[in-house]
Order: structure tokens, then sequence, then C-alpha cells
């Protein structure tokens, strides 16, 4: 195992073209914080990009942000905070949920297409990727896309290798498209629904035009443990929508929010950054010993059905909900789950839902035997396994990370 | 004139075979083999270009694509898809030793799921015909190219169209959640659905703005929001382009975007104003219109704060529209906009450059040197909060060699666009029109990367061949790995 650790792309370039001819595989990491997800790497050396950081160019006035792959989030949020400019699709912190530690980089979140509860409204990482230089399977530097935020010459590459996990190229060099920060912002809370009432709810609310930025419910197992008072100290499960914009508007559609669906308590703007983030990084679900943590995508107004046949399978079950049930966070006690992690029921209960299941917290071991994404069928598995190898034909990048042989 | 690949005798040979098995598969009159019919087909928005295809297939299900597609990948015939055919660079165009495979029976809206603010429909409905299904709901689908009465789904969905309130509300491809689509080799595949995120490769996200050359749509599921219950737009003239620009920089700098952000420059008012007569004034080099659009406390609040900021930046003008009638006047001038110049020059040719906003002085400024060089005149209107260019070329077709000379120019406008760091279609497509133009933003190894992705889905090279690309798919050539083991030097690099 060799740490390489080149300090730009042409180096990254030439060692992949080595690992290429030799047919050694490489892990690709930055900052580190996200190697817990997918399946456990079984690789030949490590391919470390955290030399390869920088903000390149930010122009607030163009909403264009053009950073190497490894910059820390971290720096990213300071220089946009410094605008009061942000990245819409509110990318969330995973590190307490996979554990680990390291400093979540730019290159990560994409790679990963990750997304914050403003998903619901706002789209998700790869909605914002305009462009990237990146080095593919031959250890060639290519680039697709643009720096300008219309653009659609080319296909749309930034789609492909948003969520690709690493597997088709290593980014070198981003563009994405920033947003004006909210002026303020509020959350209403609802307390005491049922999940089945909660759902069509949120439903109802994202179908106003009052503009609804984030929609979670939280049973009342999982609000308990909330580190915002208003919400752990209320009388069970608690609903919550968001809203953000100028203050006086913000104000004007609260009020209207509430006038149809009832009365509830509201978070300032304080408060509310503090909610949302904790549900973004999942914190309702954990620190609860060994457990399997599902992340389920169905199309949202079956989610509570869903959850039920889950909770009648597994006692250990404790889920939550956002992007208005179209997001479902199931968490599972690591000895119920057994060997599978759970998948076989999970995925079942998910057909009947429509929609994905991904093991996000597992053992190592347990990731390894499991499929950890959905698993790819007939043609849709061909077409994968024919668009890996377009990118990575020896299949030296991130190997298996995804789904077995890819 | 860019040329298209030479026809497949074998293939044109054999038409009469082909013929009737493409009749095996689509009954009826699903099959248009007379010359005087398939002349309908013979080109699409892009004019200039036109070819009649070998036979034009109309199918009605999605069995019935496959069948078609499976035939042709058998036989080795090539096959163009074809919506409403609103393509403005060329991507319907025909191929002679082609099927042109039309999915205008496409037409029903197969699902309207309120509850998870999505509607699924066939490809052959139209962009606003989906508004329309959900509009008693207090529901939209948000892009709005301007052919949206006549374009369809499918096509919105290959070119990735765009519309003038896509800065705030996003291009196709944040609308569009899922799709049923045919792989040239008659594969029925469905990515995405009404659920987020894909797993797996976001296949669907590269199927959108793929230009037909992936795979043939045969259901897609949208994203509908809430109509915003209130819009209010403001007219506001400048002494300069520049200084129209500089106030667009100012306004998303504040923090607002608006629903929509248009400029247009003084030839391009004075068509549209005599054409329409939106009150436009006469007087300015530029006319910035800024729609503003939310709850109305919002609106009134925003629409002041632009005011103050157009004040700033040195408005020659400023109206704000006092009722729903006015705000469409204010859009009716833009919204008409090309048939306006159409009525100042016999022809005009519309570029879709995009570039970086503060660009904007330097590029009219080298675009009226060009039209000395040139001799000829160009309307400028764009979208201007995303700095997307549609420079309008005057010429006469009817003049010998003026069709060549806006040619010339419009290839030099989108050379210039990329030059000063943006990219040649904002959202017109790359098509056949700046197909030869690609290797002005990318060099060999970007445009082999994306002919691999175009291998994977088609690898004989029969979807939609010669658009885009500047070269033909040799995806045997392209896959091969020109390395021996042991022949690279080993990296010289830091490693623990």
């Amino acid at each position: 195992m060799t740490v390489f650790q080149p300090s730009d792309a042409a180096e990254a370039a030439e060692i992949v073209a080595w690992s290429a001819a030799e047919s050694q595989s490489l892990e690709i990491v930055a900052g580190g914080s996200k190697r817990g997800l997918g399946r456990p790497p079984r690789v030949d050396h490590r391919l470390d990009v955290s030399r390869m950081a920088g903000i390149v160019d930010y122009e607030p006035a163009e909403l264009i942000l053009t950073a190497r792959a490894a910059t820390p989030m971290a720096e990213i949020e300071a220089h946009l905070e410094a605008k009061r400019q942000m990245l819409a699709f509110e990318p969330p912190d995973w590190r307490g949920l996979v554990g680990g530690g390291g400093e979540p980089t730019l290159g990560g979140v994409l790679a990963c297409n990750l997304a914050g509860p403003r998903r619901v409204r706002a789209g998700s990482a790869r909605d914002y990727f305009l462009g990237f230089s990146a080095i593919n399977g031959w250890g060639e530097v290519w680039k697709a896309g643009g720096k300008v935020v219309k653009n659609v010459t080319g296909y749309d590459m930034c789609k492909l290798q948003a969520g690709a996990f690493g597997t088709l190229s290593v980014l070198a060099e981003v563009t994405l498209k920033v947003m004006p920060k909210p002026e303020t912002a509020c959350t209403i809370l609802l307390q005491g629904m049922a999940d089945e009432i909660a759902i069509p709810q949120l439903s109802q609310a994202l179908n106003t035009p009052y503009e609804v930025s984030a929609a979670a419910h939280l049973p009342a197992s999982a609000a308990r443990r909330s580190g915002v008072a208003a919400v752990a100290e209320g009388l069970g499960a608690v609903t919550a929508l968001r809203l953000e914009g100028l203050a006086p508007s913000v104000a004007y559609r609260a009020d209207a929010i509430e006038a149809l669906l009832g009365h509830g308590m509201r978070l300032d703007a304080v408060e509310t950054a503090r909610f949302w983030a904790e549900i973004g990084q999942v914190r309702p679900l954990l620190e609860r010993g060994p457990r399997c943590v599902w992340r389920l995508c169905p199309t949202p107004t079956s989610a509570p059905a869903l959850t039920k046949a889950l909770h009648a399978r597994f006692a250990s079950a404790e889920a939550f909900y956002d992007w208005g049930g179209g997001l479902v966070w199931l968490s599972l006690k690591a000895d119920e789950a057994g060997p599978d992690g759970g998948a076989d029921a999970v995925r079942a209960a998910m057909a009947q839902a429509g929609g994905h299941a991904t093991l996000v917290v597992a053992s190592d071991d347990v990731r390894s035997t499991t499929a950890v994404f959905e698993p790819l069928e007939g043609a849709l598995a061909a077409l994968s396994k024919r668009v890996k190898s377009g990118f990575d034909p020896r299949g030296v990048l991130n190997p298996g990370r995804m789904h077995e042989g890819q | 004139m860019i040329t298209m690949p030479a026809p497949d005798e074998a293939v044109l040979a054999r038409r009469a075979e082909i013929v009737a098995a493409l009749r095996r598969i689509v009954p009826g009159e699903g099959v248009i083999e007379a010359e005087h019919e398939r002349r309908a087909f013979e080109c699409d928005g892009l004019t200039a270009y036109r070819q009649l295809p070998m036979v034009v297939a109309l199918p009605d299900t999605t069995a019935q694509v496959a069948e078609v597609l499976r035939y042709c990948s058998a036989n080795n015939v090539k096959v163009v898809p074809r919506g409403a055919g609103t393509s403005l660079s060329g991507g319907a165009l025909p191929l002679e030793d082609g099927v042109l495979l039309g999915l205008s029976k496409f037409k029903r809206i197969l699902d309207i799921d309120i509850a998870n603010r999505c509607v699924v429909v066939q490809p052959g409905v139209t962009n606003l015909g989906i508004s329309h299904a959900v509009q008693a709901q207090g529901l939209y689908y948000a892009p709005d190219p301007s052919s949206q009465i006549a374009c369809t789904i499918g096509g919105n969905v290959a070119e990735n169209s765009g519309g003038v309130h896509c800065l705030k509300y996003g291009l196709t491809t944040n609308n569009v959640i899922g799709v049923e689509m045919v792989t040239m080799d008659g594969e029925v595949v469905r990515l995405g659905g009404k659920h987020f995120d894909a797993s797996g490769y976001d296949l669907l996200g590269v199927t959108v703005g793929s230009e037909g050359m992936l795979g043939v749509v045969t259901e897609v599921t949208v994203r509908v929001l809430p109509t915003p219950p209130g819009a209010r737009a403001l007219m506001i003239g400048f002494s300069t382009v520049e200084g129209a620009g500089d106030c667009v920089a100012a306004v998303i700098g504040e923090g607002i975007i608006p629903g929509g952000m248009e400029i247009m420059d003084r030839l391009a008012i004075e068509a549209a104003e005599a054409f329409v007569h939106a009150g436009y004034p006469l007087d300015a080099e530029a006319l910035l219109i800024v729609e503003l659009d939310g709850c109305e406390a919002e609106v009134d609040h925003l629409i002041a704060a632009v005011e103050a900021i157009a004040a700033r930046h040195g408005a020659t003008s400023c109206r704000a529209s006092q009722s729903e009638e006015e705000r469409l006047l204010f859009w009716a001038g833009r919204k008409a906009a090309f048939p306006a110049v159409g009525r100042i020059s016999p022809d005009y040719y519309c570029m879709d450059g995009t570039i970086p906003r503060k660009r904007i002085g330097d590029v009219l400024l080298r675009m009226k040197q060009m039209e000395a060089q040139y001799g000829l005149r160009v309307a400028n209107v764009f979208h201007a909060g995303d700095g997307n260019l549609h420079p309008l070329i005057l010429y006469d077709a009817n003049k010998p060699g003026e069709i060549e000379r806006a040619e010339a120019f419009g290839a030099d406008i989108l050379r210039l666009c990329v030059e000063v760091g943006g990219v040649l279609t904002g959202e017109h497509g790359v098509g056949v029109e700046k197909r030869d133009l690609m290797d002005t933003m990318f060099n060999e190894i970007d445009l082999n990367q994306q002919q691999r992705l175009k291998c994977a889905f088609d690898e004989k090279s029969l979807l939609n061949p010669g658009k885009v690309f500047p070269q033909l798919c040799r995806c045997a050539e392209l896959g091969r790995m020109h390395v021996r083991a042991g022949q690279l030097r080993f990296p010289d690099l830091p490693r623990f």
C-alpha cells in the first residue's frame, strides 16, 4: 500500500496512468471524512488528493465559485458567508453519522451528491455543479461543463460525476453556482401529529406558494433527542417547516402557513439554523450503540406506510422524515438487523414504496457483503457497467465502492 | 455550411425492405414514405439546413419504439428522434439514410400527482400543456422556453431547454425527475421516478441535454411548483448597455434573484416598440426588464429595492407595472423580440452563447466592430441574470453571400464568447449548427471522453449521428488503452 500525494492534476494524472498500466487500484481520498460511505475499499494504493486544494476564483455577482476539489468545506463556507452567499443545496456534515473524523471537502460533497434539508426546494449538489476538470481512468486530464451558470454545450457530465463516488474520474477543479443567503429564517413547529397525518400536511404546505424551504417530521423518540429545547421538550412528535427570505415576507408567510395548518411554535433564525443543521447531520438517530443506518428515498406520500412496515419488522427501528417524506432516515440495532444490515427486509418494503435505499452506516463486514446501494438489474446494470468502462476501463478508480465489480 | 456524414449506399439500396419492416412494427399510417409527406419533416427550427429523411416512423407505444430501434440496430440503420421540431440548432435534422422517429403521437398526460408535486407525461405533450394541466391546482411547470406553446417536453429533455425564468427556477434538468427511455439496442430503462435523486450513476442527469443521442425518451416525470401569488415587472432605461449590466450585477450582489431579468439593446428596443407599442423608452441604449415574484409584501419590497439600485446605477427611466395587464405589456415586447426583428429584416440568425456577465461591455464592443467587418447588423436581447446572449444577426437570404456571411459572423461571436470565458450554447444546444465549433471549447481528450459515454449507450453510433461532435464516434478505438504494463515510469512523488 503506497500513499500518493500529488500536488496538482498533472501529477495525479501520472499516478492514475501508471496504476492503469499496472492494473493497480486506487482509493481516492481528500479529507477522508466520507471514507466510511459505500462499500469498504479493497485497493492496492491510496491517492490522497488533499494537496489539490484552494479557491481559484469566486465571483459573487456572477454567482460562480471555482475551487480545487480538495478545498475544505469550512474554507468555502467562510468565503461565501463573507459575501452573504451560500451553497443552496445545504450540504450536510455527516462526520457524526459516518464517524472517523476528517475534514469534509467540496469534492467529497460533490462525489457523494450530498444535500441537506433545502433539497426539497432547491435541489441537490448535482443541480449546482457547473463544470470541472478531472482525471479519467486512462490517466488523462479532461474537462466538461463551463464557468457560467447556463450552459448546454456537450453532455452534462457534471450530473454523472456527482454521486459517482469517485468511480468515474478523480475531480481536480470544480465550478459551482452559488446563491444569495436569505436575510432571515424561521421554523414553525407543529406538535403531536402521527406520521400518516404529518406527511400529508407537509405535502400540503409544500404545495402552497409560501416557499417552504424545508419540511421534516420527527416522531416522538427522534424529537426527544434534539439539541433544540423547544423540539426536545415538546409533547411528542414534532413537524417542522422552514421559511426563509426577507423579514416581512417570512413573517407574512409564517402567518399564512399557520392559518392553513394550525397554530404552532416558532423558532427564531438562530434556533432555525441549529435545528436544520441537526436534521442534515441525522443527529436525532446518532449515539445509539452499534446500529445500521439506512437512507431511504421513497415516493414522498408512501413514506408513512414504509416506516410502519419497517417498525412492524424491526422492534429496534427508529426513523424520522425530511424532504416532506422524500427522505426517511432509519436506524436499526445492528444485532437485530443481522448480517445483511436488514437489507432484504428494507428493500422488500422499499419495493412497495418506490425509490431506493442506501445503507449509510454499518460495520465493514456488513457493507462488504451487502449491496450498499440499490442493486441494479437487467439493462440498467449492463448500461452502468458500460458507463464505468467508458471512464475507467481497467477499474482502478475506487473499484467496488458502489457495486461489486464497479 | 456544415456537412453531414455521407449516406450509407447499402442502406439506401434496402429502403423498400426497411420500409416494409417498419410497417410491420408500426401499423396504419404510422410509417410515411411518400416524398411530399416526408417533406414536412425535412428541417427543424434551424431552417437553413434541410434533408429529406429516408422514411418517417410515428409509433404510438413504447413497445413499438423499442421494436423500431431493435430492428434498426440489428440492420445498421440510423435513427433521428424528433419532437415538435422547434430546435434552433438542427438537433432533429434528418439523415438521407436514416429513419426519422417522430414522437408526436405520445400526447397523453398519464398521471397528475399533486401530493408528490409531479406530473407524468408522454414526451409529445407540449411544455405549456403541462402547466395547463395543473393550473387549477395552483401549480405550474417552471422552465419556459419562448417556444413553449409548440415545443414538447421530450424535446425539452433532449435539449435541456431554459427560458426567462431559469436563473431562479432552473433549467429542464433541474425540473425533470424521471424518464422512461429506450436505448438504441431496444432496451427499455427507467431512470429516476417520483422519488428524489438516483441510486447509482445519475444517468437521468446525463440524458437530459444529450440531444437525442443517448436514447429515445418515451415518458417524462416532471416536478411542478406552486405558482407565485404575485409578480410585478420593472422597465428600466439606461444610456449604455454596460450600465444595465452593472445594475444587474448590483441586484444579484444585494442578494436578489429576480424571476426574470432581460436586457435589450437599442435596435431590439426599436424593433419591439414598433411592433407591440409596449411604451419602451426609445431614447435608451439599453432596456432592462426585471420581474419580481412571490407574495405581495415581498414583491413590493423588492420592487422598491431594485428601483433604488437602478437609480444608483444611472437609470435614465424606470417604470414599475401597476397591474397584471401592464406587467404582460412590458414582457410583450421582449417576448416578441424575434418576430419584431423579423419585421425589420428579411431574415435573422439567432445565436445563443453565454458569457460571464462582467464581460458584456467588451463583448458588445467587439460585436460592433464585427458588424462593420461583416457589413451586417445585430440586434441583441439577452437573459441578463445568467449572461446568456441572443444576438440576432440581420441578413437577406436573397442577396448572394449574405447567409454565408451571417454564419461566419455567428461563428465569430461564439468564438468570442468562449474567448472571454463563456460557452457556445446556453440553451439551444449544439446540434448541427455549432458542431464544428466544439473544438474552441474542448480539446480532443475532452471530446473523446464525451464520445466514450455515447459508446456506452450506442456502440454502433446509430442514434442521431453527425450532431454535436465534429467527428463520428469510433468506439472500438476510443475504448482501447494504449499503454503496455511496466513501460510507464513509476511516478516520482512523495509517498508515505
